[in-house]
């Protein structure tokens, strides 16, 4: 059997997700034993062929012009997997979402603004139909390494819907709540291994907020340890700021 | 000098950071247009931390680039601890430049091996080398991996680091991690080893150009990549709350992207400017390794930025070592370790400033500058990204090159070309405010 022809393509991003994959070190020469990656700008200076089994997006479409090359490169892939944060759900990118468009242009070229395309930040999903999600800023290894293989043989995968406090729970971390602390955990999709807390910081919410949050747990927590609404707010748009276009493409329909 | 015509028109060039394009143009022998335009798009990173905490803006600006995501990490963190008046213990300050050496060591590795060595051994990309290079692909990737490996142990993960922030680091390293990490640098020494073998063997293009050279420098015998002035080969020197009169960032009509120039019409930073700059003060094995090279400040051939990351490994590797069994000798002192959050508790004081943070990562010398209002939020922002600094350095060379090589093809000149802007590692994505295309062809 051919193996199956992989693309990976940018979008506005830091191109850390690709680098993860740069990480697995030897192991990345097994990962390529079984497919065969066509295009891939970053490292590679050869095009790929028209039709791609799978296309793997990283970024978010953010300019006219990512849109129809994103378009273009659905009509051209069999299975196409938005790739961390910003391809599932617009990430930091979105930030320049919670500006007035022509304001946050104004501030970072001056006058010249004009001259810089940008549109509203989405994600890949909100272009395009995207088969499967890696999330993460950056994406979890390991979790990259079960989507691919689902992929590959064309079984669906499950981002876990459960909040990363269930992960966090396992590795026996002290909840930052009761240092004191707001943490994202509570409300954020689950799949890290609580990766930033076992590391002592807080989640910031990156693999996107789980489909039914415990709201009424989450009210007990915040009238509990008296958090600021307007800190839950800066925190949740900072990653999660696209998901307002979802509502609002919901309400449409 | 011939009288041909030369179009050479490289879209989305490959084995680079970020997306840019060369275009260059001949009529009869003469230059016409020389570019190298930059097509990313633009992310407004200095828009997006407005209005946001000092303490959050690390997190967010690591987020500009992902190969150099300790960097900002570190020039955010200087910036804010600047505004504030925020003095990091001396255990601190060594986390931090045993960081930056891993960042610049997993960097340079990959630059050396993945991106120009393809080049030089006449291929597209690394991946023809798995079947007829296979140990040096190997190679690579396990360096890499150590570096990055290290960075676990020491931080979370390599991209987007995770605990290091405002005020130090959310965890510290105990015994077993500084053995753990130790080991994984003792056993890359034998991968160096062979890593500096294979690079005395490559032949780079000769060209030179005489230019300004500009980096961290300071007084003391310490190679400087966290802390220092802002120094040039041309002799000047200014503290680092004057950057702004070393980058002169200006817009020029043929291109968006914004283009630096201090003494001359141009300078170049990184390893290349930091070798030319502070030679000297490298670790003595990188020292003998430059003297073999026949490496000799000034270096005016840009190509030779490679070699130049080639000796910064050697130094990266080995200073880590030192700082590594220093700490072994007097141990990590575990309550220096900072509680994080918003400030939440007011455990760090918070008073309205300007600070700016000035730090070498690998593709050379990285601002951020922070106004912080005296609730610790950010009132305005600033970064000044290596690349768009080197972007109007790598056009002059281009103007220079491309007539000395018009009696080639066009595609050993497109080669050439391409091999001249990846020299320089740039790093396109970075690029939190400087671009566009649509100037072009006006």
């Amino acid at each position: 059997m051919a193996k199956p022809k992989v693309g990976f393509f940018d979008f506005a991003c830091c191109e850390g997700c690709q680098l993860q994959v740069a990480n697995l070190g030897e192991m990345l020469l097994d990962v390529l034993g079984a497919i065969d990656v066509v295009e891939f700008r970053e490292v590679m200076s050869e095009k790929g062929p028209e039709k791609l089994d799978v296309a793997i997006i990283e970024g978010s479409i953010t300019d006219k012009h990512a849109i129809e090359r994103i378009k273009k490169i659905r009509e051209r892939a069999g299975v196409l997997i938005a790739y961390g944060a910003c391809a599932c759900i617009g990430g930091v990118n979105g930030m320049k979402n919670n500006f007035k468009l022509e304001d946050i242009r104004k501030e970072v070229y001056g006058d010249r603004f004009k001259y810089f395309d940008s549109v509203e930040t989405k994600a890949v999903h909100q272009v395009v139909k995207v088969d499967y999600f890696i999330n993460g800023c950056p994406v979890y290894i390991p979790e990259f390494v079960a989507v691919l293989k689902c992929a590959l043989q064309g079984i669906p995968y499950e981002v876990p819907d459960r909040a990363v406090c269930v992960e966090c729970k396992l590795n026996e971390n002290v909840c930052m709540y009761q240092k004191g602390v707001t943490c994202m955990g509570p409300i954020t999709k689950a799949g890290c291994n609580s990766w930033c807390i076992n590391n002592n910081n807080i989640c910031y919410g990156c693999r996107g907020m789980v489909s039914n949050p415990n709201e009424k747990g989450a009210k007990d927590i915040i009238e509990k340890y008296k958090v600021p609404m307007d800190l839950i707010v800066n925190k949740m748009n900072m990653y999660n700021k696209c998901r307002e276009i979802d509502k609002r493409e919901q309400k449409k329909r | 000098m011939s009288k041909r015509n030369v179009s050479v028109n490289v879209e989305y060039l490959t084995r680079v950071e970020g997306h840019g394009n060369i275009v260059v143009d001949v009529k009869e022998g003469k230059l016409e247009t020389c570019q190298l335009q930059i097509v990313e798009s633009p992310r407004f990173f200095e828009g997006m931390i407005k209005g946001r905490s000092i303490f959050e803006a690390q997190h967010i600006t690591c987020r500009i680039c992902g190969i150099c995501s300790c960097g900002h990490t570190l020039a955010s963190i200087q910036a804010a601890e600047d505004a504030i008046g925020f003095k990091p213990s001396k255990q601190t300050t060594e986390l931090r430049k045993f960081l930056l050496h891993m960042e610049n060591l997993d960097s340079h590795i990959l630059h050396i091996y993945l991106l120009v060595a393809p080049d030089l051994l006449g291929v597209k990309s690394f991946v023809p080398l798995i079947d007829t290079h296979n140990n040096v692909v190997r190679r690579a990737l396990r360096m890499k991996k150590a570096a990055n490996d290290v960075c676990d142990i020491l931080v979370g993960r390599h991209v987007h680091p995770i605990s290091s922030i405002v005020g130090g680091f959310t965890k510290l390293p105990k015994e077993k991690d500084l053995d753990a990490m130790l080991q994984i640098l003792y056993d890359m020494r034998a991968d160096m080893a062979a890593t500096v073998e294979l690079a005395a063997t490559l032949k780079f293009p000769q060209f030179e150009r005489d230019t300004e050279f500009v980096g961290l420098v300071s007084d003391d015998a310490e190679y400087p990549m966290l802390i220092g002035d802002i120094g040039s080969t041309d002799g000047k020197r200014l503290n680092k709350k004057d950057y702004r009169q070393a980058t002169n960032e200006f817009i020029v009509p043929h291109s968006s992207a914004k283009h630096a120039k201090w003494n001359r019409d141009s300078y170049m930073v990184g390893a290349l400017a930091r070798v030319n700059l502070n030679a000297n003060k490298l670790h003595p094995k990188a020292k003998d390794l430059a003297a073999q090279l026949g490496v000799k400040p000034k270096i005016i051939n840009p190509y030779l930025n490679t070699v130049a990351q080639l000796i910064e490994c050697v130094h990266s590797l080995e200073d880590s070592i030192r700082i590594l069994e220093e700490f072994k000798k007097n141990g990590v002192n575990q309550e220096e370790a900072v509680l994080v959050g918003l400030n939440e508790q007011n455990r760090i004081k918070v008073k309205p400033g300007r600070g700016i943070g000035a730090v070498e990562v690998p593709r050379g010398i990285l601002f951020h500058d922070y106004d912080v209002n005296e609730k610790g939020i950010i009132e305005k922002a600033n970064c000044i990204i290596p690349t768009s600094q080197n972007v109007n350095s790598i056009e002059h060379d281009m103007k220079k090159l491309v007539p000395e090589i018009l009696d080639k093809t066009d595609e050993e000149i497109t080669l050439m070309l391409e091999m001249l802007v990846r020299a320089y590692d740039p790093c396109i994505s970075c690029s939190a405010h400087f671009l566009d295309v649509k100037f072009v062809g006006r």
